[in-house]
């Protein structure tokens, strides 16, 4: 189990290596898309590498709501409970 | 009126130099890029061939991770190298719509595609990266260039094997000379030191086994020649129709004055041995530039080292140029850096074109015992060929009975 601060820095180390981004970029508020620059290719490589990072599995629908990086957080933290 | 087309850009990285200075000025030494592989998989599949030349430069020492990340090493090298000859060019403007891209491969990403595979077999299809599909996909690198240039008058990947690189300089010029485009960045890219084409190269017994002597193992035209080696990097250069580099006053290294392509339907791998394809190959392309042989001072020659390809290319040059043959000097470059497949005839025609830029032909190293049925004038220290108007040709023969030759012809 990992805390939602936690969480946020292993994310914020996986949008780094996949498209180096600084990771104090990746804040809770900031959309993958809109602010983050994230296309849907690297998208799914970072749902695959949080899915391991994390042992939790983010199902191919729920991708698609996860707009912001407060939204993988959170669903992150939920499917770890 | 045919359009004249001129060459105004070069770029490479190749085992004997990550840029074209560096490349130059060890192809006029004679060096050798082979190296023994320190690679655990060399011993895990038990190779027959335990050596390679690989890049002198890593990809990753020039490009930032993240953009490295999404591209084939192929398609690393050939980034690379297109940035290396775009900025050569001193282009600073052009309509993209007018730019394209002529940039081959041989094999394309095959680290790629096999990597995916073992991550699909050992984690499952869940791991198999997104981008796996453009990475591998051979039109790969012309697409990287494309996008790295932004050059929109389209992006071509001719696949001819090893004769892959000068099809793509064939291309280029047709590109120019039909008036679909007035610049075209052309080349070839590389990179199969993978486990797999090793074994598979080494099972139809075209590799070099000289184990304990990496560096000695390329070596055209010996009587001990046992095989190529295989090599990894990329060539590109900047085509430009003659009207267009002069209008912005461009440094041009010479024109790409002819090219041809024929086909040997003779056998899958083995060359025609009498080396009829070539012959028509290289008389096209003389006939296309209209050279006479006399005009030709210098040949950077296929010439990968193995015993069956070697000769026919002789009988072809001597059937192309008659007796003239025995006035030109020639070179076999693949001694220094290996057999780059796709890449070999970009990397090559680089060669080429630096030649009769600074009238010095590249050396061939390894050349003890010359095979006396191949008796060619081979430049085994660095040569200066002759002032005045010269014409260098270059020649690429692709598993499949693919031919490829230009010749370029001094400004």
């Amino acid at each position: 189990m990992a805390s939602n601060e936690e969480i946020l820095a292993g994310l914020a180390e996986i949008v780094n290596e996949e498209t180096g981004l600084a990771p104090e970029a990746v804040e809770v508020d900031k959309s993958f898309t809109e602010d983050l620059d994230i296309d849907s290719i690297s998208m799914m490589t970072i749902v695959v590498n949080a899915e391991e990072k994390f042992g939790v599995r983010i199902p191919d629908e729920e991708v698609k709501n996860l707009k912001t990086v407060g939204d993988a957080v959170s669903f992150i933290a939920g499917a770890q409970a | 009126m045919t359009r004249k087309v001129v060459i105004t850009g070069l770029g490479a990285t190749t085992p004997i130099g990550g840029d074209v200075p560096t490349m130059w000025n060890n192809a006029l030494k004679g060096v050798s890029g082979a190296r023994t592989l320190e690679d655990e998989w060399v011993a895990t599949y038990e190779l027959p061939v335990h050596f390679a030349a690989r890049c002198s430069t890593p990809a990753l020492e020039v490009l930032s991770r993240v953009e490295a990340k999404r591209m084939d090493p192929s398609t690393q090298f050939g980034v690379i190298a297109s940035r290396e000859a775009w900025a050569d060019s001193g282009i600073t403007e052009i309509d993209p719509d007018r730019l394209a891209v002529a940039f081959a491969t041989g094999i394309g990403g095959v680290w790629t595609l096999l990597n995916a595979w073992d991550t699909l077999k050992e984690k499952g299809p869940r791991r198999v990266l997104p981008m796996t599909v453009p990475m591998l996909m051979p039109n790969g690198v012309a697409a990287a260039v494309s996008l790295d240039l932004g050059a929109r008058a389209g992006a071509h990947t001719p696949v001819s094997a090893c004769a892959s690189g000068t099809e793509a300089l064939h291309l280029g010029l047709e590109l120019i000379r039909s008036g679909k485009a007035d610049v075209v960045m052309c080349g070839g890219a590389e990179a199969a030191i993978h486990p797999m084409p090793l074994a598979a190269f080494a099972s139809m017994q075209a590799l070099s086994r000289r184990n304990d002597d990496p560096q000695g193992a390329s070596r055209p035209y010996d009587l001990g020649r046992d095989g190529f080696v295989m090599g990894e990097g990329a060539g590109a250069l900047v085509l430009e129709a003659e009207e267009h580099a002069i209008a912005r006053g461009a440094r041009i290294y010479g024109e790409l004055a002819g090219t041809s392509v024929t086909a040997d339907a003779y056998h899958i791998t083995a060359p025609d041995p009498q080396g009829l394809g070539a012959t028509r190959a290289l008389k096209a392309a003389m006939f296309d530039g209209r050279i006479q042989a006399e005009d030709v001072v210098h040949v950077n020659a296929h010439a990968t080292s193995t015993p069956v390809g070697d000769k026919p290319e002789y009988t072809a040059l001597r059937a192309s140029l008659g007796n003239h043959i025995d006035n030109v000097a020639v070179s076999a470059t693949k001694s220094q850096m290996g057999h780059l497949l796709g890449a070999s005839g970009a990397v090559e025609a680089v060669l080429t074109v630096l030649a009769v830029y600074h009238r010095k032909a590249p050396v061939t190293i390894n050349l003890e015992n010359q095979d006396p049925e191949i008796p060619l004038d081979v430049v085994t220290s660095a040569r200066d060929l002759p002032a005045g108007d010269v014409v260098a040709l270059s020649n690429s023969f692709g598993f499949g009975g693919h031919n490829a030759v230009i010749a370029v012809r001094s400004i």
